[in-house]
């Protein structure tokens, strides 16, 4: 079945003062889909984004949304979308229902029509009741959601979503999940950037992970896991100095598709664990490698991100953030 | 056209809402001008000050066209600040991802500032009105010396909001800001006239377009519309130029930073 594109984006290159931020980007988008961009910190995820916003033009290469070109018919995109912005975007000043009626004249709704829309999103996103008192009385899932009503308000096609969850507590984390499936339900494209594997995993029909700029692997949650082939069987080691020596005893043997070190031990990519779990223990036993502990599971998002990036998606966040 | 209107519409009332909510803040903008030059150095140099340097019958009523320039100068440069703000915490994108006409944003603040610093202008006025300065030229002399410092008042909102739009972070606004606005008076008309300054002071105060300004302001104040319409016609000129160099240098600013 042919589905509608929402977003086509052919060949995007952009870089900012000869540093290439993203390079030669070409996916599409499908209309009524949740698409993800997935990846760390400085990755080109939001340079994506910002692009297919009208916020950045392309060095080479094009974007268009809903049929538009995001240069030539900036003005045109800009009706069609709606942006949820990763930085608290709220001016601390103005209350959570001005915020709106700014943007509803932005958008050159009619009064009437705007007041209405207004009501309906204060309660949709259940800010009614500090809707009149300034913004900067409200918690950090309060803007959030203030941010989302924003996105919300020109009715847009398309919604665009940079980071929705970014340093939210676990409460207002399901919350935002909650809207997004809604409004999926609903038929909205959203087009979202997460750094949160499990977020990908919940929310995304589709996701393309990004690494240095580049697309690595993209498809459906589930199509990624099974693409990489076999499960994974996780070792950890009492005595982390012989990880090597298994490592290498291990690699190439029939049963492993794949073999890498991780800081407590190894993990090992099979294709059929009871030809592999034999073949594993025989060899740990032979080197004297004992095991503390042994897990095998199919293979999650982080694994996937792993195989094609060679790091770790939570390391790579932690060194950002901690660094 | 309506819609034009709309969105300049709404922006402005949001710098109008944002000031009405900062309470502290507003009182503040308003009374600090006329509190720290009018009344306290207006009437600590009033002994001080050479009558016959000032040509004025007494120092306040010199230095009343000196603090009126300072206010535009002062709400000018500061007029790019909120944009500032706007840009380092996300507000301006989100604004740039609305089917606005780029420069609404841009027009809105030059009407805010020029409002907030009129009206300031005529509190000076009124303040110095008490303590006896009568302006000689009456209420079209008033509306004379709002205009005047609505034309030289453009050409600084714009230098400002242009280096809003450039600077990598607010303490480098700060900073220029701070280094900007003292030398600016002291090397201006605002406290001493030409003929009182050092030579060399007062020839790099020729270059100023406050001394212009003030030149112009001043006689409006103290003598009359003789003395006073050369230097009006001639402050036109020269704001003119001014602004048009300020506009055409940010205009470029404006057009990389917003698309």
């Amino acid at each position: 079945m042919d589905r509608a594109i929402a977003i086509q984006v052919s060949h995007l290159t952009k870089t900012f003062d000869g540093h290439t931020a993203v390079s030669d980007l070409s996916f599409q988008v499908y209309s009524g889909e949740v698409f993800g961009l997935l990846g760390p910190n400085g990755a080109g995820k939001s340079t994506t984004l910002r692009t297919l916003i009208t916020l950045l033009t392309p060095t080479s290469g094009t974007a268009s949304v809903l049929g538009h070109d995001t240069v030539r018919e900036a003005d045109v995109v800009r009706q069609l979308i709606g942006y949820v912005p990763q930085e608290r975007a709220i001016d601390r000043f103005l209350t959570g229902r001005e915020h709106l009626e700014l943007l509803g004249a932005l958008y050159h709704l009619p009064k009437a029509e705007a007041t209405k829309r207004i009501a309906e999103l204060l309660k949709l996103v259940e800010l009614e009741e500090p809707a009149d008192r300034p913004a900067k009385t409200y918690s950090g899932g309060m803007k959030r959601k203030l941010d989302i009503a924003c996105g919300l308000l020109p009715d847009p096609k398309i919604l665009f979503l940079d980071e929705p969850t970014l340093g939210l507590d676990v409460q207002s984390r399901l919350r935002i999940w909650d809207y997004m499936r809604m409004l999926k339900a609903r038929g909205m494209t959203i087009v979202m950037t997460t750094n949160y594997l499990d977020e990908a995993d919940q929310l995304c029909d589709r996701l393309a992970i990004i690494d240095k700029g580049a697309i690595k692997a993209l498809g459906s949650p589930t199509e990624l896991k099974i693409g990489l082939g076999g499960d994974i069987v996780s070792l950890t080691l009492k005595d982390q100095t012989k990880i090597p020596i298994l490592v290498s005893a291990l690699t190439g043997q029939p049963a492993m598709r794949a073999v890498k070190a991780t800081p407590t031990g190894l993990d090992i990519r099979v294709d059929s664990p009871e030809k592999a779990l034999p073949a594993i223990l025989e060899s740990a036993n032979r080197l004297d490698c004992q095991l503390e502990f042994i897990e095998y599971h199919r293979p999650r998002l982080d694994d996937v991100f792993i195989a094609h990036t060679g790091r770790s998606m939570t390391e790579s966040v932690q060194d950002i953030q901690t660094g | 056209m309506a819609q034009y209107w709309q969105e300049i519409h709404a922006l402005t009332m949001r710098w109008v809402r944002r000031l009405s909510r900062e309470k502290f803040s507003m009182l503040f903008t308003l009374v600090q001008p006329m509190l720290f030059w009018l009344i306290f150095f207006g009437n600590l140099f009033q002994r001080a000050a050479d009558v016959q340097v000032t040509q004025a019958p007494d120092y306040i009523s010199f230095l009343t066209a000196g603090v009126v320039v300072m206010t535009v100068l002062n709400n000018g440069l500061a007029g790019g600040v909120d944009l500032l703000f706007d840009k380092e915490n996300g507000f301006l994108e989100r604004l740039m991802t609305t089917p606005i006409h780029r420069s609404s944003v841009i027009l809105s603040r030059f009407i805010f500032v020029m409002t907030i610093t009129s009206l300031q202008v005529l509190v000076i006025l009124g303040v110095a009105f008490l303590f006896g300065v009568q302006p000689a030229t009456g209420l079209l002399g008033i509306a004379t010396i709002l205009m005047i410092g609505m034309l030289f008042g453009v050409g600084l909102t714009a230098i400002s909001m242009a280096m809003a739009f450039s600077v990598k972070s607010h303490g480098d606004f700060f900073s220029v800001l701070g280094f900007l606005s003292l030398p600016m008076i002291f090397l201006s008309s605002a406290l001493v006239p030409l003929a009182g300054m050092p030579a060399w002071m007062g020839f790099l105060a020729r270059f100023n377009p406050m001394t212009w300004a003030i030149d112009a302001v001043r006689p409006l104040i103290l003598s009359g519309w003789t003395d006073a319409l050369p230097h009006v016609g001639m402050v036109v000129v020269v704001m003119v130029i001014f602004d048009a160099l300020c506009l055409y240098g940010s205009a470029k600013v404006f057009r990389r930073a917003m698309g």
